[in-house]
C-alpha cells in the first residue's frame, strides 16, 4: 500500500510547528499504524532526517500511552481501538493520512506528537485513591459486593488515561476521565468512607489545571477506545452536587 | 572472590519470615524521616515500594520513563495474580503455592524465598481488594476464581483479562497518595543511566530528564531497582518497546551479579509473527487454555486447509494427548515447546506454518458464547482487531514468544544484590521462579516484593544508616559516573554511522531467537557468541543517531538500551552454554529424555549461577550459589 502521511513536526514546546508531507510506500495491510510510522521513521533515518517523536510503549491497547489524532479523531478511524491497536487495513491504498498531536491548553506539546499529560497524574494525587496504608486490609472476602456494581465499577475502572477524551472534546473538558475514576472508587463500598471529598478535591483540580467544562456533547464516550459510559459523567455530577450540598468544609 | 550469602534465616521453613520479621532491626520514626531512598521503575514492585515505604515516613524518590507511573508495563498482564487463599475450597495451602512455584520452575529457585512470597500471596489479595480493585466477583459477592497453567487448583484472582492494569491502577493510586503526601517525588521521563556506589556501597543515581537532556544527580541512602526484565534482548517479545535492561546492567556493571541470565520464559500463547516490520508481538492470556483447545491437524497435508474442515478424528489435541493429568493446562516451558515440535514436523499451520490452533468451539458449545465473551471477551476483541479474524467463529492462530525472563540481578533473602544498598525487586531480580515462571506469578512476586518484603528487610541495611546525614551529590564518585553518562551519550552520537538502532536491535533479536531461544545447543551459542561480539563492534563504529544530546531524543534513548542488550545477549549465551542441563525454559538440545523430554542434571547444577562484570563483557567470572532443598524432594517435573 501507498500513503501520504501529513504529521505534524514540532522541535521542542516554544517552537511554531508545522505540517510535513512525506510519501510512503510497501505498507502491509497487516501492520499495525505504529510500525507504519517505525516505517516512516526508519527511511528518515536513512536520509539522515530527525524521526518524528512520538509516545507509545505497550502497543497493546492498554498502557494509554499512545496518542495520535489521525485524519480529525483521536486514535484514528476504529472504534474502541487505540493508536496502537489500529492497523492499515483500515486505511485505503494512495490515501492520505493526517497526524496531528492531542492539542489541548493542559497537554502542552514535547515534541512532534508527543504531549505532556502530568496533569491526567495531579487529578489523581488529588484524590483517585482510597486511603489504606500497606498491611491494614481486612479479608478480601470480608465485603461481599454485588456482582453487577462490581462490573460497573469495573466497566469505569478500565480508563487507560490515555487523553483521548480531552483531546476531542471542543471545551479539552477531561470530565470522562475524571467521571470515570470517582464512578470507580465512590460505587465500591470501599470507597464510600472519603467519596465526597474525593468528588470535591479532584474536581477542583481537574479545574485548575486547564481543562475546561463539559457541555456533554458525548465526543469524548464517542473516541473513547475503552468505551467509558457518559453515564459516569451523569454519576460525576451527582455525586458533585451531593458532595457539595453536603459537605461541611471544601 | 566474593562468597554468596543467602542470608536466609535459620529455622523451619514456615517460621522462617515470621521470626525474620520479629527480629529485623527497625528504623524508628523520627529517624526514616532522614533516610532517602531512591526506587527506580514504577511497576507493579516500584510503584508498591515506593507507596508502602513512602508510608512508613522514608523520603522516596521514584523514577519512571514513561510519561506516567500508571503506564509501566506490568499493565499489560492479563489473566490473573495468584494467592492461597483457598476460597474454593480446593486442598489449597500456602504450602501447596510454594510447592508448585518450586516445582514449576523445575528446582531452580531458593526455597526459602518462595516459602515467603506464597505466604505473601494471602495479604496482596486483601491490600488489593481494600484499595478498590474491581476483582471478578460470584452472584454472592464473593471473589471468583480461574485456574492457571501447572496447578490442579484454582488459586487465581482476576480482573476481566486486565488484572495487571488493575492492580498496577491500585499501586499507582497508593503511590499518587504518598506523592499528594509530599512523601513520595516522582520523576516521570526520567532514566537512570548509572548507579553511583560510594566507599562500596549504592548512594544514589545518575538519571537523564528525557525531555530536556539534561543529566541529573540524585542520592540516597539505599536505590532500589524495579526495573522489570529484559525480554527485549530478542526485539520481538511480548514487552512493551520501552522495556530495557540499562537499569540492570548498569548496576551488574557496578558489581552487582547477575543471576541464571538464560533463564527465559517463552510463552506458547502469543499472535503468531505477520511481517517483517513487526514491532511487537501480542500476548493472549494463558488464562484462554482454561477453555480453549490447542490442537494441529494430523496431517501435514491438511495444514493449509480450512480448519473447520477439518474433522474432528483428523485433529491432533496434542497437550490432551501426551499430558492427560494436566492437558492444555501444563506449564508454559512445556507448552511452549511442544508447539515448536509440531510445527518442526510441519504441521504447523498460518501463513507462515509457525502456528497452533487454539479453539474454543467445545467450550461455546458446553457454556455458551455469552459464558465465553464475559470470560474473555477483551482478549477475542483483541485478537480480532490484530488478525482480522473472529475466534468465536474460527480457531484462534497462537505461537510461542518472548516473554518473561525469570533470570536477573542476584539478590539474597533481603532482596540486597552483592552492592551493599542496592536492592532489586519484582521481575528485575532473579529469585522466585526459578528456570520457569507458572502463570500468574509474575503480579504476585511484583506486589509480594514490594509491598510486603522489602519495606521490612530494607530496614536491616537502613537501621545501619541512621547516622550517616544526608549523602551528599558532590562526592567524588558522582562526577565520575556523571562524566562517564555524558561521555557515552557523545560517543554515541559522535558515531554517526550507516546502520539505524532499530536495524542493529532486529539483529541481535535474530541471532537470540535462533540460537538461544526455545532450544539451544552448544555450538550455536558459541556461534551466537562470535556474531554478537561482531555486531557489538560494527554498532559502535556503525550505527547512526540524529541530533544531539540536549531536549527529546529517541533514537539515543534507544541506541543506549540496544548497547547494553548487545553485552547481555552474549552473557546469556554464556550462561546457556554454561549449564549442560535442560531445565524450566532453557532447553538444550544435548541434555533430553528418551520422549525427549527435558533432562535436569540436579548432581551437577543445583545450583544458581550468578555472573560478575569481569571488566569487559566477554570476561564474565562464575560464582555458585547451591540451592539447598529441605522441604521438597526433588522430582522430574511430570505434568503426564
Amino acid at each position: 500500500m501507498k500513503f501520504t502521511i501529513k504529521v505534524w513536526r514540532q522541535n521542542g514546546p516554544k517552537d511554531k510547528g508545522r505540517f510535513e508531507t512525506y510519501p510512503l510506500d510497501g505498507i502491509d495491510d497487516d501492520m499495525s499504524f505504529l510500525e507504519m510510522i517505525d516505517v516512516l521513521n526508519q527511511n528518515l533515518l536513512t536520509e539522515k532526517k530527525d524521526p518524528v517523536t512520538f509516545d507509545h510503549d505497550c502497543r497493546e491497547g492498554i498502557c494509554g500511552m499512545c496518542s495520535m489524532y489521525i485524519n480529525g479523531t483521536p486514535h484514528g478511524p476504529e472504534k474502541a481501538t487505540t493508536t496502537c491497536q489500529l492497523h492499515m487495513r483500515s486505511f485505503k491504498d494512495g490515501d492520505t493520512i493526517t497526524i496531528e498531536p492531542w492539542r489541548a491548553k493542559a497537554f502542552p506539546v514535547i515534541k512532534d506528537l508527543m504531549v505532556d499529560r502530568s496533569a491526567f497524574d495531579r487529578i489523581i494525587q488529588a484524590g483517585g485513591y482510597i486511603s489504606i496504608n500497606t498491611g491494614n486490609a481486612i479479608d478480601a472476602n470480608a465485603i461481599p459486593i454485588e456482582k453487577d456494581l462490581s462490573n460497573e465499577a469495573m466497566n469505569a475502572a478500565v480508563c487507560i488515561g490515555c487523553g483521548a477524551c480531552v483531546a476531542s472534546c471542543k471545551n479539552s473538558s477531561a470530565m470522562l476521565f475524571l467521571s470515570a475514576k470517582v464512578s470507580h472508587l465512590n460505587l465500591l463500598p470501599q470507597g464510600k468512607a472519603e467519596a465526597k471529598r474525593r468528588v470535591n478535591s479532584m474536581m477542583k483540580a481537574h479545574d485548575s489545571e486547564g481543562f475546561g467544562a463539559c457541555t456533554n456533547t458525548g465526543a469524548c464516550h464517542a473516541v473513547c477506545p475503552k468505551e467509558i459510559s457518559l453515564t459516569n459523567i451523569a454519576r460525576l455530577n451527582r455525586e458533585y452536587i451531593g458532595a457539595s450540598l453536603t459537605s461541611e468544609k471544601e | 572472590m566474593t562468597r554468596l550469602v543467602s542470608k536466609t534465616p535459620e529455622g523451619p521453613l514456615a517460621d522462617k519470615w515470621t521470626n525474620y520479621k520479629s527480629k529485623v532491626n527497625l528504623v524508628a520514626p523520627n529517624n526514616k524521616r532522614r533516610i532517602d531512598v531512591i526506587v527506580v521503575g514504577s511497576g507493579l514492585a516500584g510503584a508498591s515500594a515506593a507507596a508502602t515505604m513512602g508510608e512508613l515516613g522514608y523520603n522516596v524518590k521514584c523514577f519512571c520513563f514513561q510519561d506516567s507511573p500508571r503506564r509501566a508495563h506490568s499493565i499489560a498482564a492479563q489473566g490473573g495474580i495468584n494467592a492461597a487463599k483457598n476460597y474454593q475450597n480446593d486442598g489449597d495451602s500456602v504450602y501447596r503455592l510454594f510447592y508448585d512455584t518450586i516445582k514449576g520452575g523445575d528446582y531452580r529457585s531458593r526455597e526459602s524465598n518462595v516459602h515467603r512470597l506464597a505466604e505473601a500471596s494471602v495479604q496482596i489479595i486483601d491490600q488489593c481488594a481494600a484499595q478498590g480493585v474491581p476483582f471478578a466477583r460470584e452472584y454472592g459477592g464473593l471473589l471468583a476464581n480461574r485456574s492457571f497453567g501447572g496447578v490442579q487448583v484454582s488459586r487465581t484472582f482476576y480482573a476481566r483479562g486486565q488484572t495487571g492494569q488493575q492492580l498496577l491502577i491500585g499501586a499507582y493510586s497508593a503511590l499518587s497518595r504518598q506523592i499528594a503526601a509530599g512523601t513520595v517525588e516522582m520523576y516521570n521521563r526520567h532514566e537512570m543511566l548509572d548507579v553511583v556506589v560510594v566507599d562500596g556501597k549504592a548512594r544514589g543515581i545518575i538519571a537523564r530528564n528525557l525531555v530536556t537532556g539534561e543529566i541529573e544527580r540524585h542520592s540516597a541512602h539505599a536505590v532500589v531497582l524495579a526495573t522489570g526484565g529484559y525480554g527485549n534482548v530478542f526485539f520481538l517479545s511480548t514487552n512493551a518497546m520501552g522495556s530495557n535492561v540499562t537499569a540492570a546492567w548498569k548496576a551488574h556493571k557496578k558489581g552487582a551479579y547477575f543471576a541464571n541470565p538464560c533463564f527465559t520464559q517463552i510463552h506458547p500463547t502469543c499472535i503468531p509473527v505477520s511481517g517483517g516490520f513487526q514491532s511487537k508481538l501480542t500476548l493472549m492470556s494463558e488464562s484462554l487454555r482454561n477453555d480453549g483447545r490447542v490442537w494441529v491437524p494430523k496431517r501435514k497435508e491438511d495444514c493449509g486447509k480450512d480448519p473447520l474442515s477439518i474433522k474432528e478424528e483428523d485433529r491432533d489435541y496434542y497437550l490432551e494427548r501426551i499430558y492427560p493429568a494436566f492437558g492444555n493446562l501444563v506449564p508454559r516451558d512445556v507448552a511452549s515447546r511442544a508447539a515448536k515440535y509440531v510445527c518442526d514436523e510441519g504441521r504447523g499451520v498460518g501463513k507462515t506454518g509457525y502456528a497452533v490452533y487454539l479453539d474454543f468451539s467445545s467450550a461455546i458449545k458446553r457454556l455458551g458464547e455469552d459464558t465465553i465473551r464475559e470470560r474473555y471477551g477483551n482478549l477475542f476483541s483483541m485478537y480480532e482487531r490484530i488478525t482480522d479474524e473472529n475466534p468465536y467463529k474460527v480457531p484462534m492462530r497462537i505461537f510461542p514468544a518472548v516473554h518473561y525472563t525469570m533470570g536477573g540481578l542476584w539478590v539474597d533473602y533481603e532482596l540486597s544484590t552483592t552492592v551493599p544498598g542496592l536492592y532489586a525487586v519484582g521481575e528485575a531480580n532473579f529469585s522466585d521462579h526459578g528456570a520457569n515462571r507458572l502463570g500468574a506469578s509474575a503480579l504476585m512476586q511484583g506486589l509480594a516484593d514490594g509491598y510486603f518484603v522489602l519495606p521490612y528487610t530494607i530496614g536491616s541495611y537502613l537501621s545501619g544508616e541512621i547516622r550517616t546525614g544526608e549523602i551528599s551529590s558532590d562526592h567524588p564518585a558522582f562526577d565520575k559516573a556523571e562524566q562517564e553518562v555524558k561521555d557515552r551519550l557523545q560517543k554515541l552520537l559522535s558515531i554517526q554511522g550507516d546502520r539505524t538502532v532499530d536495524d542493529f536491535h532486529m539483529a541481535l533479536g535474530k541471532i537470540m531467537w535462533d540460537k538461544c531461544g526455545m532450544a539451544r545447543n552448544a555450538e550455536g551459542l558459541k556461534q551466537a557468541i562470535s556474531e554478537i561480539q561482531a555486531l557489538r563492534e560494527e554498532f559502535w563504529s556503525n550505527v547512526f543517531i540524529p541530533g544531539d544530546a540536549s531536549g527529546t531524543n529517541v533514537e539515543l534513548e534507544k541506541a543506549g538500551r540496544v548497547a547494553d542488550f548487545l553485552e547481555l545477549g552474549e552473557l546469556m549465551c554464556r550462561d546457556a552454554l554454561d549449564r549442560n542441563e535442560s531445565c524450566g525454559g532453557h532447553f538444550r538440545e544435548e541434555y533430553r529424555t528418551e520422549e525427549g523430554e527435558a533432562a535436569r542434571n540436579d548432581a551437577d547444577y543445583t545450583y544458581v549461577a550468578a555472573w560478575e562484570y569481569g571488566g569487559k563483557p566477554n570476561e564474565p567470572n562464575l560464582h555458585k550459589e547451591e540451592l539447598v532443598f529441605d522441604n521438597v524432594e526433588l522430582k522430574t517435573r511430570s505434568y503426564k
